[in-house]
């Protein structure tokens, strides 16, 4: 049975590499952006092979609503029309080839020359607890703090980038109910 | 490497896991579940229609889209488009994978709920995909407007899910269904309970949230599905009303718990009624649009369910 596992977990890594692999070879963006999502898919239910069930899980989930909304961006900002002409998923190929390259040979040569330790002890109960706070633990503070100010720039740059403000909304005096907007809301503000 | 797929012992002590071969049977639960969806929509139609009795209809629907040619449209992406119209079938059968029918369970994962997130997500991809790969105008737009409505329904679904997750302290569905031995949840977390109603309806392409396939754009993601394509589509989308009836059982309505029967019989009882409610419910709301359902979900629905998971969160909390 391990075997069935272990045929599972290679065959899914060959799915992932291949399916990511796919991104630049098909000729739609439609495509390049659901073998993306595959290959999303495949390595999260790799990594629930890790025990890492809820890391994997929510791989799966954020990555298919990430592409699902990516395809739309896509196909608006690329100028593909949806008469599906074919278009080329690659731009400048020698540089691309060579970073890629590159890259490659250099994590896979730092995978063969490191001195792996051998395992110590076991692993925890719940190996998700375990690596949220091997990731978190002494950071918690500083995270708590980061996600506010986060939240407040993309607040802060949406607020920025848009072009309409509330006097184009509610008017000079901004007493005009209900606001005027080209696109009306559904709860009449 | 992890034995985590052949995990034996179950998690909640009292959930049996079954061997994968009895996925046939959930299958085959979930078809009939499917068929009577199908069936109670079609006698309500002839109902509202003043026709004789629709019940037959699924069966005579079948029946002619199986023998209808199968049409294509030119440069169609036809590996896109049967993916999308296969999907939706797909996707119902991963969801009810987690749910446990009494005492027996396929697949106990400790994170089930996100599962069926996780699951409910893959909607939006494979309805798109049925809208985009016809290469028609009005898929398309069908496609964009599932889209939409789904910006506006899934965080709302997803933090109703959050909160019998919080008061039972766990992920796990089986154990969500043992913390109501008490009282459900249903009761106590009333707008978690009708917010995911509304996400199963929005996320099985019906009702309200029909206008993805609307008659204004010429039947929209399904415009140009036909014969099988077109069977398997609408069956899939009565699956996932099902699905998202039976995985509420124990998240909302206590699972298996009642007096005399067994808890596999209240399982299908209580999902074969709320299906029935659902199904009903659907035909009575209006469409929503989706431009206007987008500010209606942010802004209505969003802060009342993030309060009910407050209330739920300081209750648990109090309990300790």
């Amino acid at each position: 049975m391990s075997m069935v596992v272990d045929i599972a977990f290679w065959g899914l890594g060959i799915a992932a590499v291949l399916a990511g692999a796919a991104v630049f070879y098909v000729d739609s963006m439609a495509r390049a952006t659901y073998a993306l999502a595959i290959s999303f898919v495949a390595v999260g239910v790799l990594v629930m092979f890790l025990q890492q069930n809820y890391v994997g899980v929510v791989t799966i989930l954020m990555m298919v609503m990430e592409m699902a909304i990516m395809a739309v961006y896509m196909v608006m900002f690329m100028g593909m029309n949806p008469a599906l002409m074919p278009m080329s998923m690659v731009h400048g190929n020698k540089t691309a080839l060579a970073v890629a390259l590159m890259t490659f040979v250099g994590l896979a040569a730092g995978i063969l020359l490191v001195d792996w330790p051998d395992r110590r002890g076991s692993p925890a109960a719940d190996v998700t607890m375990a690596l949220g706070e091997e990731l978190m633990g002494p950071k918690m503070l500083v995270m708590a703090v980061i996600s506010p100010v986060m939240v407040a720039t993309v607040v802060a740059g949406v607020v920025l980038a848009a072009h309409r403000t509330r006097y184009d909304r509610f008017g000079d005096d901004l007493k005009r109910r209900p606001a005027e907007d080209p696109q009306p809301g559904g709860v009449g503000r | 490497m992890s034995d985590l797929m052949l995990a034996a012992g179950a998690i909640t002590p009292e959930v049996t896991v079954v061997p994968g071969g009895w996925a046939i049977l959930a299958l085959l639960i979930l078809g009939s579940l499917t068929l009577f969806a199908a069936a109670l929509d079609g006698a309500l139609s002839a109902r509202a229609a003043g026709v004789a009795n629709g019940l037959g209809r699924p069966f005579g629907e079948t029946a002619r889209l199986l023998r209808q040619r199968r049409r294509t449209t030119v440069q169609a992406d036809h590996l896109l488009w049967r993916i999308g119209g296969a999907g939706l079938l797909v996707t119902a059968a991963l969801m009810v994978t987690v749910v446990p029918l009494g005492e027996w369970m396929i697949f106990d994962l400790d994170v089930g709920v996100m599962w069926f997130n996780a699951m409910d997500v893959l909607v939006w991809a494979v309805v798109w995909l049925t809208g985009w790969g016809a290469n028609s105008a009005h898929s398309l737009v069908g496609g964009y407007r599932f889209l939409a409505h789904g910006l506006g329904y899934e965080l709302p679904l997803m933090f109703a899910l959050v909160a019998p997750a919080i008061a039972a302290g766990s992920l796990n569905v089986g154990q969500v269904a043992e913390a109501q031995d008490e009282l459900w949840f249903a009761v106590w977390m009333p707008v978690a309970f009708l917010v995911y109603l509304l996400g199963v309806v929005a996320f099985s392409v019906s009702g309200p949230f029909a206008p993805a396939i609307g008659t204004d754009i010429a039947g929209g993601v399904r415009a140009e599905l036909s014969g099988v394509d077109r069977l398997v589509f609408e069956a899939g989308r009565y699956a996932l009303l099902a699905a998202g009836a039976a995985f509420a059982v124990p998240m909302f309505l206590g699972g298996g718990a009642g007096p005399l029967l067994p808890g596999w019989a209240w399982v299908l009882l209580k999902t074969v009624l709320l299906l029935a409610v659902l199904v009903w419910a659907r035909r009575r709301v209006p469409a929503l649009r989706p431009d206007k359902f987008m500010e209606v979900g942010w802004l209505v629905v969003l802060p009342a369910v993030l309060v009910q998971d407050l209330v739920v969160a300081v209750i648990a909390a109090g309990r300790g």
